[in-house]
C-alpha cells in the first residue's frame, strides 16, 4: 500500500470516488459544527437586559429647590440648586465606574486618582470625559425624576 | 501541584458558596466560621492561589533566562504564555466570587475596563455604530450593570470554562516538555553529553537537551537540583522525577497548609455599591496593572497588556539564534546586557513614576487636551516605548536577538515588579502619593 503511493504522487492519479465521499463528508461535518458553534455563541449576549427603569422618582419637587446640594447615594447622582434651576450630576467616575466623592475642588475618585472640579469637568487623573450630567423632569404627582441613562449638557437645568 | 491542590479545595467551597448577589457574601461567612474546616480549606484556597501566580511568573523567567523558549520549544512558549493569562483570569474570576467590597469593584473596574475601548471609539466617534467597549462589557456582566447576572457569569468562568481550558493546556504544555525535551528519544539521549553540560553550566551544550520545564509544579522552578539532575539521567529517568516530583508535591502541600493554617484569607465588609472602598486596591498581582490604567483605563488595562503578552508570546519567533539554550542568561555577555537593562528599566520606571507624582500629566497642564492624545501619550506607553527601542538597541549593538530577547523581558520584569511595588507601597487614599501607610489622611 504504502509504495503504491511512493510510487505514484498523489497529484497525478485521480482521486478516487471513496476519497471524493469522504472528504465531502467530513467537511460537511464540519461546517454543520461550526454553523451550530456559531449559534451557540449568539446566547450568552442578552437580548433583554435584566435592569430596572433607569427613571427613578427621587422625591417631592421641593424638598430639592434651594438647597444647594442633595446627595442620592441608591442612585448614585446629586441634586445640585442654582438660581437657573435643578442640575442632576452623576457620581459614577467616567474613568472606571467607581463612585466619586465631593472634595474642596469639586470630586474626586478613590480607585484611581481621577479629579474634577465643581461643574465635573475633568482636572486631573485618568478620566477621559467629564462627570455626566442627568436628565431631570417633574412627574405629574410633583415628584422629581431623573433618568440615569440620559445625558444632558452641562448647561442644562430644569427650572421650578 | 498547586493547580491541584486549587481544585481539591476549590471543590469543597463550591458545596457551601452561593452565587447569589444576596446570598454569597453570607455563605462566605458560613464557611469562614461555620462549616467544619471551611476557613481553613479556604484560606488554603487563597494561598495556593497566589502560589500559582508566583511560582509561574518565576518559572516564566527560568525558561526565559535559560532559553528554553527556542528551536522545537517556541510552541510550548506561547502555551506557557496562554497558561500564565488563564492564571490570572482565574485569579481575577476567583476574588470577586465572595462579593465583598473588593469584589464588587473589582468587578465594576474589570467590567469597566472591557468597556474601555470606547476611550479610542468616542475620540474616532463611531461608538454609535461600532461599540466593542460596550459589547464586551454587557458580554461579561449579562447586564449593564455590576448584579446577579454578572456574578453568574464570573462563577461559571471560575469554576467551569477557565479550569477547563486551563487543565487542557496543562495537558499540552506537558506532553510538549516531554516531546520537544527528548525525554522519550533516545536518539537525542544519546547525543546529550549531560555531565559536562551540567557540571559547568556553560558548555555549548546541544539543543536537544531537556528543557528542565516542569510547568507549575515546582515551587521555585529555578533552583530546584533535584529536578535537573534526574532530567539530566538519560537512562532510569522515571523513578528520578518521580520521586523529584513527589517531595517537591510534599514540600508546596506543607507550606500551603502551614500558610492556610496560619494566614486568613482577606474577607472584607459586604458589597457596597455606593461607596468604593478608598484606596480601592486590587490583589498584589493586578496593582502594576491598577497604576498603569490609573494613566489611562484602555492603554493600561487593554492595549499595554495585550502589547506585553503578545510581544513575549512572539519572542521565540522573532529570536530564532539557536544559541546558548539551556544556559542561564546565555554566558556573561548576556549577564551583562541582563545587568544593564535591568538598570535601565528600573531608572526609566523610577524616574517615571517620579516625575507623574511630582508634576502631573498632560491633563494637570492642559485640562482640555484631547483624550486620545492622552490615551498613546501617558506614563505607561513612554514606558512601552522606551523599552522597545532599548530592546532594538541592544539588538543591533550586539547583532543578536538573543541578547534583545533578553532586554525585552527583563524590562518588562523589573517594570512588573517596580510597579507592584510602588502601587502596594506607595499608593494611599484617593490613589494619591505617600512614603507609607502611616502617613494616611484620617478620615
Amino acid at each position: 500500500m504504502s509504495s503504491d503511493l511512493q510510487r505514484s504522487p498523489r497529484f497525478e492519479t485521480p482521486p478516487t470516488r471513496r476519497d471524493v465521499l469522504g472528504l465531502a463528508s467530513i467537511w460537511s461535518a464540519c461546517v454543520a459544527l461550526g454553523v451550530a458553534i456559531l449559534g451557540a455563541l449568539r446566547l450568552p449576549m442578552p437580548s433583554v437586559f435584566p435592569e430596572s427603569n433607569s427613571r427613578v422618582k427621587l422625591g417631592p419637587l421641593g424638598q430639592f429647590v434651594g438647597v444647594p446640594v442633595t446627595a442620592v447615594p441608591e442612585h448614585r447622582l446629586w441634586v445640585f440648586a442654582d438660581q437657573a434651576g435643578l442640575y442632576a450630576i452623576s457620581a459614577v467616575c467616567t474613568h472606571l465606574g467607581c463612585i466619586v466623592a465631593r472634595s474642596e475642588e469639586g470630586f474626586h475618585c478613590p480607585c484611581h486618582g481621577s479629579r474634577f472640579d465643581a461643574q465635573g469637568n475633568v482636572i486631573g487623573g485618568p478620566a477621559p470625559k467629564p462627570l455626566a450630567y442627568l436628565q431631570l423632569t417633574v412627574s405629574p404627582d410633583g415628584q422629581l425624576v431623573v433618568d440615569k441613562e440620559t445625558e444632558v449638557s452641562a448647561e442644562t437645568r430644569l427650572q421650578v | 501541584m498547586l493547580f491541584l491542590l486549587l481544585v481539591a479545595t476549590g471543590i469543597p467551597l463550591m458545596v457551601y458558596y452561593k452565587p447569589s448577589v444576596d446570598q454569597a457574601y453570607d455563605s462566605m461567612k458560613e464557611i469562614q466560621f461555620i462549616v467544619p474546616t471551611g476557613r481553613f480549606v479556604r484560606n488554603v484556597h487563597r494561598w495556593a492561589a497566589h502560589g500559582m501566580v508566583v511560582c509561574v511568573i518565576l518559572h516564566m523567567a527560568r525558561a526565559f533566562y535559560t532559553a528554553a523558549y527556542k528551536g522545537e520549544r517556541k510552541f510550548n512558549w506561547v502555551v506557557g504564555m496562554i497558561l500564565f493569562v488563564l492564571t490570572l483570569g482565574l485569579s481575577f474570576t476567583g476574588y470577586l466570587l465572595p462579593w465583598d467590597q473588593l469584589a464588587f469593584w473589582a468587578v465594576t473596574i474589570g467590567s469597566e475596563i472591557a468597556q474601555s475601548p470606547r476611550e479610542l471609539t468616542d475620540a474616532l466617534g463611531i461608538t454609535a455604530w461600532f461599540d466593542i467597549g460596550g459589547f464586551q462589557k454587557r458580554l461579561l456582566l449579562g447586564a449593564n450593570q455590576v448584579g446577579q447576572e454578572g456574578l453568574i457569569r464570573f462563577y461559571v468562568l471560575h469554576v467551569m470554562v477557565l479550569p477547563l481550558l486551563m487543565g487542557i493546556f496543562l495537558a499540552v504544555h506537558f506532553w510538549r516538555i516531554r516531546k520537544d525535551g527528548g525525554l522519550t528519544r533516545p536518539a537525542d539521549a544519546d547525543a546529550i553529553p549531560d555531565e559536562c553540560a551540567q557540571s559547568n553550566g556553560k558548555g555549548d551544550a546541544p539543543e536537544s537537551r531537556p528543557s528542565r520545564t516542569y510547568g507549575l509544579m515546582a515551587i521555585v522552578p529555578g533552583r530546584t537540583p533535584a529536578v535537573d539532575r534526574s532530567m539530566a539521567n538519560t537512562i532510569p529517568t522515571f523513578p528520578n522525577v518521580l520521586y523529584s516530583i513527589a517531595a517537591l508535591s510534599m514540600l508546596t502541600l506543607a507550606v500551603m497548609l502551614a500558610l492556610g493554617y496560619f494566614f486568613d484569607a482577606p474577607l472584607k465588609e459586604e458589597a457596597n455599591p455606593a461607596v468604593p472602598e478608598n484606596p480601592a486596591k486590587a490583589p498584589w498581582y493586578f496593582l502594576g496593572l491598577q497604576e498603569l490604567v490609573s494613566y489611562s483605563a484602555f492603554m493600561g488595562g487593554v492595549g499595554i497588556p495585550f502589547i506585553v503578552v503578545l510581544g513575549l508570546m512572539l519572542v521565540p519567533y522573532l529570536d530564532r539564534d539557536p544559541e546558548d539554550v539551556g544556559v542561564w542568561f546565555g554566558g556573561r555577555r548576556g549577564k551583562r546586557v541582563t545587568l544593564l537593562t535591568a538598570f535601565f528599566a528600573a531608572v526609566v520606571v523610577i524616574s517615571m513614576l517620579i516625575f507623574t507624582v511630582q508634576y502631573g500629566w498632560l491633563r494637570n497642564w492642559y485640562p482640555r487636551i484631547p483624550q486620545i492624545i492622552i490615551t498613546f501619550v501617558n506614563p505607561g506607553t513612554v514606558m512601552v516605548v522606551a523599552f522597545a527601542a532599548w530592546s532594538l538597541f541592544i539588538t543591533k549593538y550586539t547583532n543578536s536577538t538573543r541578547m534583545g530577547a533578553l532586554a525585552v523581558f527583563t524590562c518588562f520584569l523589573v517594570a512588573f515588579v517596580i510597579l507592584t511595588y510602588f502601587a502596594s507601597v506607595h499608593r494611599g487614599p484617593n490613589w494619591n502619593f505617600y512614603w507609607s501607610q502611616s502617613d494616611w489622611p484620617v478620615h
